[in-house]
């Protein structure tokens, strides 16, 4: 079972954020990292990119596959997890922690109460597994 | 309506994550794809590649069909003796690949890939008319596993008395596994030492367990899809449907060593004469990528701002840690040590033309 931590929010694409103010760090659960098998390169924006919330922001690769990773909510870059260049694997090992993705200045902070909690995103993983 | 191996359950049992694969419902991987590639590698995978097709050629003309429709020269094979080879079409474009295997003077079984095998079948019957042959697709009655890597063969002598050491590269023997009738060859998709090991269905389950328990404790696990594609990519065997097909020929794909021209006539040979006298316009080459970003499938491969051709198979290689694969690139591009670009999300990025195979063991048995 998937490790879902209470305090985060979530989106219907697998990513997690922990916002605070209008600043928000941003990564992939442990339900994605656990899909997509070994992640061997990650590609990240740059410190100053803007997107709009749904956006592709990146790339997360396993041997097999290439997934994208997307935009919980719309904003600028403010840093990135250069760590991930060397060390992928750490979006398997601590996808809350050590492989976090981003971190953005949020446009609109209220949008933070949209997202997922992680009761919703756990039923939201049980239906998809379902289908 | 997927089909399902005889070893379904097994898979499922064990946590596979089963995915489709040309019609069929496969284990794409168990414990993690990089962990089983390099069991393989370092110590011994088992596959199930049951969805393989097995067709069966019988009768006093079967060397004559096999020659029709091979590129190989079948001729030269002795009785359990296996060979790999093409079938191609009038245009010389690729059917398909295969192995054939000659059980006696009138009696040839082909292992053919599981897209192809109903239209392979239909083919080979097509071209068998006023021939006196026998052509049937046998794919449900037989299971295949493979059993690859350095720790195969004494892992498999485990199970069964025949002195596996005198199963050279490239032949087959009837071998009783465990009780199991079978037919067991030194070959495979890996680029490792190994076995594939042909059985009637109903026996699978009894020996894929017994082979995993008697393995287990020399580091056998099971394999899925995912860890056979990067083994056979480090080896740098094509696939069928990305790394040829019928709009390419053997010719083309770097497989001469398998069109014997002089053989005889068989399909496609006039084409591929005619080609190999006025010279490939294009060929199949392997590449490294100079940048940490994997190529993929369908990538397009760049000379500065022109495209010049396509990434077939790209991925990242688990043995040998860096971004491989093979691209159909325009001859006076393909030379070992051709500066090329792969085109990466819009991003031109590094790669270099690369001899292949890209892994290459220290071979036991040639």
């Amino acid at each position: 079972m998937a490790n879902t931590p209470e305090d985060l929010s979530y989106t219907k694409d697998h990513e997690w954020v922990r916002a605070k103010g209008d600043q928000a760090t941003v990564g992939i659960t442990d339900h994605a990292q656990h899909q997509l098998g070994d992640v061997v390169y990650v590609e990240l924006p740059k410190v100053g990119d803007k997107f709009e919330a749904s956006e592709p922001f990146g790339s997360v690769e396993s041997v097999k596959a290439v997934s994208e990773v997307y935009m919980p909510l719309g904003g600028a870059v403010i840093e990135v997890n250069e760590s991930l260049n060397d060390s992928p694997e750490q979006v398997n090992e601590d996808p809350y922690g050590d492989g976090w993705m981003i971190r953005i200045k949020i446009d609109n902070p209220a949008q933070v109460d949209a997202l997922l909690t992680s009761i919703e995103y756990e039923d939201y993983i049980k239906e998809e597994a379902a289908e | 309506m997927l089909k399902r191996t005889p070893l379904y359950e097994a898979h499922v049992s064990i946590g596979a994550r089963m995915v489709e694969f040309a019609g069929w419902e496969m284990p794409v991987q168990y414990a993690g794809h990089i962990q089983e590639h390099m069991a393989v590698r370092l110590a011994a995978g088992l596959f199930d590649v049951s969805h393989m097709g097995e067709i069966e050629i019988r009768g006093a003309d079967a060397l004559a069909l096999v020659q029709l429709i091979s590129t190989n020269d079948a001729s030269k094979l002795l009785d359990n003796q296996v060979q790999y080879s093409t079938m191609t079409n009038e245009l010389g474009g690729v059917i398909d690949d295969l192995l054939v295997y000659r059980l006696n003077h009138e009696y040839f079984l082909l292992v053919v890939n599981a897209g192809g095998t109903d239209s392979d079948f239909e083919w080979i019957r097509r071209n068998a008319e006023g021939l006196n042959v026998e052509v049937h697709n046998t794919s449900s009655a037989f299971a295949l596993l493979a059993l690859q890597g350095p720790r195969a063969e004494q892992i498999l002598q485990g199970l069964t008395d025949h002195m596996l050491d005198r199963i050279p590269y490239y032949w087959s023997q009837r071998v009783m596994v465990d009780g199991v009738d079978c037919r067991v060859s030194r070959t495979g998709y890996t680029g490792e030492d190994g076995f594939e090991i042909l059985c009637d269905s109903a026996n699978a389950r009894h020996l894929w367990n017994r082979l995993l328990v008697t393995g287990s404790d020399r580091g056998l696990i099971p394999c899925g899809l995912a860890a056979r594609n990067t083994l056979r990519l480090e080896a740098a065997f094509r696939l069928h449907g990305h790394d040829m097909d019928e709009t390419t020929t053997p010719l083309e794909a770097g497989l001469a060593w398998v069109v014997k021209l002089g053989k005889g006539a068989f399909i496609g040979r006039e084409v591929l004469l005619k080609q190999k006298e006025e010279g490939l316009k294009r060929k199949l080459v392997g590449f490294e990528v100079l940048d940490r970003a994997p190529a993929r499938d369908g990538y397009p491969v760049a000379i500065g701002d022109r495209q010049v051709g396509v990434v077939t198979s790209g991925s990242p290689a688990p043995l040998l840690k860096k971004n491989i694969g093979l691209a159909y690139v325009p001859t006076e591009h393909a030379a070992v040590g051709t500066e090329l670009s792969i085109v990466v999300r819009g991003r031109n990025v590094p790669a270099r033309v690369t001899d292949t195979p890209f892994y290459k063991r220290e071979r036991k048995y040639d």
